[in-house]
């Protein structure tokens, strides 16, 4: 009698345990009903004590406003491509993200001041997203997910002229795709 | 009197085609030893959509070569005008003409071109156009008269390509129109950055960067059937495009590798190689007129200079040594000018170099993506003023000027295209 107890008891946690094993994983998107047309008829009286379960869903931790992967922009000194102290965090979190999530891809965008020519400029961004690239690559970032990219003087975050606007727009931006 | 009253009839002129211009030319700085032409008015001109004599006297005005004279009547081709009363009023040679309107709807246009001094005909044409190629006609004319009288091939039917941005309203273009600015047409459109338009020799196709992918992309668009076609889309970027002499092979900038390095591949997009060998950048390449070497912008020395190396590859010599930054390789037809962009005393400045002696000049200020005439006799640049980007025009002796403005927008990028058949 004792020893049915304890496999009752043994057969329950296991219950409990592959119920939790099944459970959707944190970065599963959730699944949209495809066809209500075709599903099954109600349920007949006797399961009303079931509970259907509702995923409320979990916030990403790159789509968290307040989260440290919210930062993607690494900032360089003029004529640098040398990543800095204060983007150095931000190449690490990055990181520490890719390493875990091997399915997630980025690109490094580059970016520079307006001053110069377009296609060296081009060349010049390169430099700044292949420096983050291989501080990440150093960090244990698989080289197929990330791509190191050049916008050159094209996209600019900030505008008009002067040492403010060119900081700010001497950077690389992580993009995730 | 009656010069200043011709100066002041042609700047109307001039005033009244540009009424029309999507970009307007502003000239300065004309030569000295100009040719005075006389243009007459074309007999029954008015059955064109456009004045075929005023597109003649606004290119010849706009070279800077000519001094064109009003003749202040309608002369048609068919007459014998009295060329020694032209000789007299200061004209070297006369431009008379005429219109025909055709049953089938086309327009019959006959110039011819009388030496006033040896009181001879120097050349005439006559084509059928359809009415909408008017302008071109006029340009063609202009250009035979630029030819039989300079001895140089004109470029007064030849097209440009550039590239019309609107930042904050997210809206590129990549823009063809005639050499004057006139007959804008847009060939791309959407809302991520174009850069570096590059014409194929035979004037059909256009190569350029778009960003439409978040990243720079070589694109080949076919002017005539739209098509395009990706030519470069490797890891990293790729950029700055530049047709081999003979439209087969294109030389390329890619970042495949880490750093960015010149590679040729050909028009379809097959056959990569790399052709240049550095630890730093190497990009812009341009192919010599011969297409047996190729000119780049490296900073192998520290900063950007302009190089040369055999197409094939292999050891590059260093072309530009004066100042620090040397960027936008550009040589002529003839292969015996270099035009480039110059950082000195803090600006960039467009300078051209005679290859052979070394002598340097600078041609403009507040200058970038330079692009010679086909004729190698201008070199159009885009160019910072008040905020904005526009293109302008210089001769390569530096005396001619034009300043090709708009009314929104930044316009910049700019690529002359070929001589078309």
């Amino acid at each position: 009698m004792r020893n049915i107890k304890s496999v009752a008891l043994i057969a329950s946690f296991a219950a409990v345990l592959s119920a939790c094993s099944s459970s959707p994983k944190l970065t599963e998107t959730p699944v949209v009903e495809q066809s209500p047309v075709t599903q099954a008829a109600p349920p007949p009286a006797d399961t009303t004590r079931d509970i259907r379960r509702v995923e409320t869903g979990n916030v990403d931790a790159l789509n968290d406003p307040k989260g440290v992967l919210a930062n993607r922009s690494v900032y360089f000194d003029f004529d640098s491509y040398v990543v800095r102290d204060d983007g150095k965090p931000v190449v690490e979190n990055h990181s520490a993200y890719l390493a875990k999530n091997k399915q997630r891809h980025i690109l490094i965008q580059g970016n520079t001041d307006d001053r110069g020519g377009t296609e060296y400029n081009l060349a010049l961004g390169q430099k700044r997203a292949e420096a983050v690239r291989k501080s990440m690559a150093a960090l244990g970032v698989a080289d197929g997910q990330m791509e190191a990219v050049s916008l050159g003087e094209e996209k600019p975050k900030a505008t008009g002229s002067g040492e403010s606007v060119w900081a700010e727009n001497r950077r690389a931006d992580i993009v995730y795709q | 009197m009656k010069k200043l009253h011709t100066l002041l009839f042609s700047a109307s002129l001039m005033m009244g085609a540009a009424a029309h211009a999507q970009l307007r030319v502003e000239i300065a700085g004309v030569g000295s030893n100009q040719i005075p032409v006389a243009v007459a008015g074309f007999a029954d001109e008015s059955v064109a959509p456009e004045q075929v004599s005023a597109i003649i006297r606004a290119d010849l005005e706009r070279s800077g070569v000519f001094k064109v004279i009003d003749a202040r009547q309608t002369i048609s081709d068919s007459a014998s005008p009295d060329l020694g009363a032209f000789k007299s009023a200061g004209a070297d040679a006369l431009v008379v003409g005429s219109v025909q309107r055709m049953p089938d709807g086309r327009l019959q246009i006959r110039y011819k071109l009388h030496d006033t001094v040896k009181k001879t005909q120097l050349s005439q044409l006559s084509d059928a156009v359809s009415a909408r190629n008017t302008r071109l006609e006029g340009h063609r004319i202009a250009d035979d008269i630029y030819e039989k009288l300079t001895g140089v091939r004109g470029i007064f039917a030849t097209r440009i390509a550039y590239v019309k941005e609107n930042r904050a309203g997210r809206d590129y273009q990549l823009v063809v129109a005639d050499a004057d600015g006139e007959g804008e047409q847009v060939a791309a459109h959407g809302k991520e950055p174009i850069i570096s338009p590059a014409w194929s020799p035979d004037g059909t196709k256009v190569a350029y960067v778009s960003f439409e992918m978040r990243k720079p992309v070589i694109y080949v668009q076919n002017l005539v059937t739209g098509q395009r076609t990706v030519v470069a889309n490797e890891k990293g970027s790729n950029s700055a495009p530049s047709w081999s002499p003979d439209g087969t092979r294109l030389a390329l900038a890619l970042s495949k590798t880490g750093n960015t390095q010149i590679y040729v591949v050909n028009a379809d997009g097959s056959g990569l190689r790399r052709v240049s060998n550095s630890n730093g950048i190497d990009t812009e390449p341009q192919f010599s007129a011969d297409g047996q070497s190729i000119y780049f912008t490296s900073d192998r020395s520290g900063g950007p200079q302009v190089y040369k190396m055999s197409a094939g590859g292999g050891q590059a010599t260093r072309v530009t040594f004066n100042g620090s930054y040397n960027i936008s390789p550009r040589v002529s037809s003839d292969g015996k000018t270099l035009a480039w962009i110059s950082q000195r005393d803090g600006g960039y400045s467009l300078y051209a170099m005679d290859l052979a002696s070394g002598q340097e000049q600078r041609l403009a200020d507040s200058a970038s993506e330079p692009s010679f005439s086909p004729n190698g006799k201008y070199i159009m640049y885009a160019t910072k003023g008040g905020g904005r980007v526009a293109l302008a025009v210089v001769s390569v002796d530096g005396r001619v000027k034009q300043r090709l403005s708009t009314q929104a927008g930044n316009i910049r990028e700019p690529s002359w295209g070929p001589f078309m058949k």
